[in-house]
């Protein structure tokens, strides 16, 4: 049966790939580290199940001390008036071949949950992608004329413009269990309880919704929040105290929560990444772009949540 | 005491010390504070990381990327849209917001995201259709358009995606109340995504049909 271990590697194997053609970029000044850290990113993939817990953790001191000590960026850039050649000469086929990885994950979604037998159905989306990618690179060489090298050259080249940022939001995954570990969510959820105001309808709403997005912005994680707020406000509160329908306060409250990640660096894979990958020069620039849109939504959660769920 | 670990991550963050010193000397300090040894910190922070691999496959499709890029994706989407009348940028990530909360509200939240579509297709193309609007953009201007491809993709995806049925953030929430003796079906939780949903197309869409006007004035600004 194919599961997310296929996947996993064929991602080491890409990793690899990008640590061996990082090796001989000589135009990258830190290409020794570079390429390290994508091979300890490449054995991660490959072996991360046979390391064991302490052997994983020494692996992720080896990840931070090449981040810190800095990454660096090579050649490769084709020049614009290539590209541009390229692209009168190609047209619409490149669009073609972009839209292979995602008609791929959408049909494999649904077609590998008719084959249980052959697929890990609760992963059917991920695997998909990865065959997407596999197709999309093998018509791609073969319409444009490229050689296997060019999409591993390439993507070694994308890979460095986003850097050690690749592995935040890996990182804060981890971190988020070391906080659940050490028990930081019931802190939070007393100190919160000792926050609000008594008898107050519309405070504890307000409470609720704002500690959602709050603790969500510390977290960057709306899941981590959750229990936490749920616990502290949402149950004894909202739903016990002054019967609210439980199913809108919790769904809204959720997305409350979701405003938050539009606000923090913490949430690094849609805040932090994207910047890296457009190669922005304002790390927060995507984050200031969302301030206008999230905090006018979460005012309409909350009064949504005292609308609807109190009647 | 265990709220010191928070502390780090805020002020590291503020400071901007670099990210991955901070969110290590975070799991330390709270791990720490909870009386654990430091070996045991790195043991837990060692297999959550290995279990949260899925996180980072998604670099798979750089390669793909990188190989229509070489061949000019962003030059041919530039020249299609250059071509297209009354094409604005506002318009196209109004459109764009829809169809991605279209998708992940039916489950496909995979199917876009930063890597597939953001960096190939629709920055590029925001780029280039406020480039025809304002008749030209500094540096700082074609940056806050890529900024606004990558903001319009996550709204779309946050505000879509807790519509259907079996994403993580409704079974989480349905878990949490059967600990509390309150059974709900996933649909009961789900429909009340939807007002959210609206609000945010109309927030964000109104925000992105002022960006539209806001590049008129500047074209307007630059004729004169």
């Amino acid at each position: 049966m194919i599961t997310l271990h296929w996947v996993y590697a064929l991602a080491g194997a890409v990793f690899a790939a990008f640590a061996l053609l990082g090796v001989a970029d000589r135009g990258n000044p830190r290409r020794w580290t570079t390429a390290a850290f994508w091979a300890l990113l490449a054995t991660s993939m490959w072996a991360g199940d046979a390391l064991g817990d302490l052997g994983n953790g020494v692996l992720v001191l080896g990840l931070v001390a090449l981040g810190a000590l800095g990454l660096g960026r090579g050649n490769g850039v084709v020049p614009a008036d290539v590209r541009q050649a390229r692209a009168d000469r190609f047209g619409n086929r490149l669009f073609a071949i972009a839209l292979i990885i995602p008609v791929t994950a959408l049909a494999g979604t649904f077609l590998f949950k008719a084959a249980p037998g052959w697929f890990d159905a609760k992963q059917a989306t991920l695997i998909a992608l990865a065959l997407g990618v596999l197709i999309a690179m093998t018509v791609g060489c073969l319409w444009l004329r490229a050689s296997a090298l060019v999409p591993l050259q390439q993507g070694r080249r994308l890979m460095d413009c986003v850097g050690w940022a690749a592995i935040l939001p890996q990182m804060l995954a981890s971190l988020g269990a070391v906080f659940a570990l050490a028990g930081v969510g019931d802190v939070v959820g007393g100190i919160v309880q000792q926050a609000i105001p008594q008898g107050s309808l519309i405070g504890a709403v307000i409470a609720y919704g704002l500690g959602m997005a709050l603790f969500t912005m510390v977290m960057g994680n709306a899941f981590a929040a959750f229990p936490v707020m749920t616990a502290a406000i949402g149950i004894p509160l909202l739903i016990r105290t002054y019967h609210g329908d439980p199913a809108i306060v919790c769904a809204i409250g959720m997305l409350a929560g979701f405003c938050g990640t539009l606000l923090t660096p913490m949430a690094a894979n849609f805040n932090l990444v994207p910047a890296a990958l457009l190669e922005l020069k304002d790390k927060h620039g995507v984050i200031k772009r969302q301030v206008g849109t999230a905090v006018p939504l979460l005012i309409v959660n909350i009064a949504l949540i005292y609308w609807l769920a109190f009647p | 005491m265990v709220l010191l670990g928070i502390a780090i991550i805020v002020a590291g963050f503020l400071l901007r010390f670099h990210p991955l010193l901070v969110i290590l000397a975070s799991a330390i300090v709270t791990g720490l504070a909870a009386g654990l040894d430091p070996l045991a910190i790195l043991t837990a922070f060692g297999k959550a990381f290995n279990e949260a691999r899925y996180v980072s496959i998604i670099w798979i499709v750089l390669p793909v990327v990188g190989l229509l890029e070489a061949h000019g994706l962003q030059e041919r989407a530039r020249g299609l849209i250059a071509k297209m009348r009354g094409a604005t940028v506002g318009r196209f990530l109004i459109f764009y917001l829809i169809v991605r909360q279209a998708l992940s509200a039916v489950g496909l939240t995979s199917v876009a995201g930063h890597p597939q579509t953001v960096r190939p297709l629709v920055a590029p193309i925001a780029e280039v259709a406020a480039e025809t609007q304002a008749g030209g953009l500094d540096e700082d201007e074609r940056e806050e358009i890529k900024a606004w491809a990558a903001a319009t993709d996550n709204v779309g995806l946050f505000f879509g995606e807790d519509i259907f049925l079996a994403i993580g953030s409704i079974l989480l929430i349905k878990g949490l109340l059967e600990q509390y003796g309150i059974s709900l079906e996933p649909l009961q939780l789900s429909v009340w995504a939807i007002p959210t949903a609206i609000a945010a197309l109309l927030i964000h869409g109104f925000r992105l049909w002022r960006l539209d006007k806001r590049l008129a004035r500047i074209r307007a600004a630059r004729a004169r």
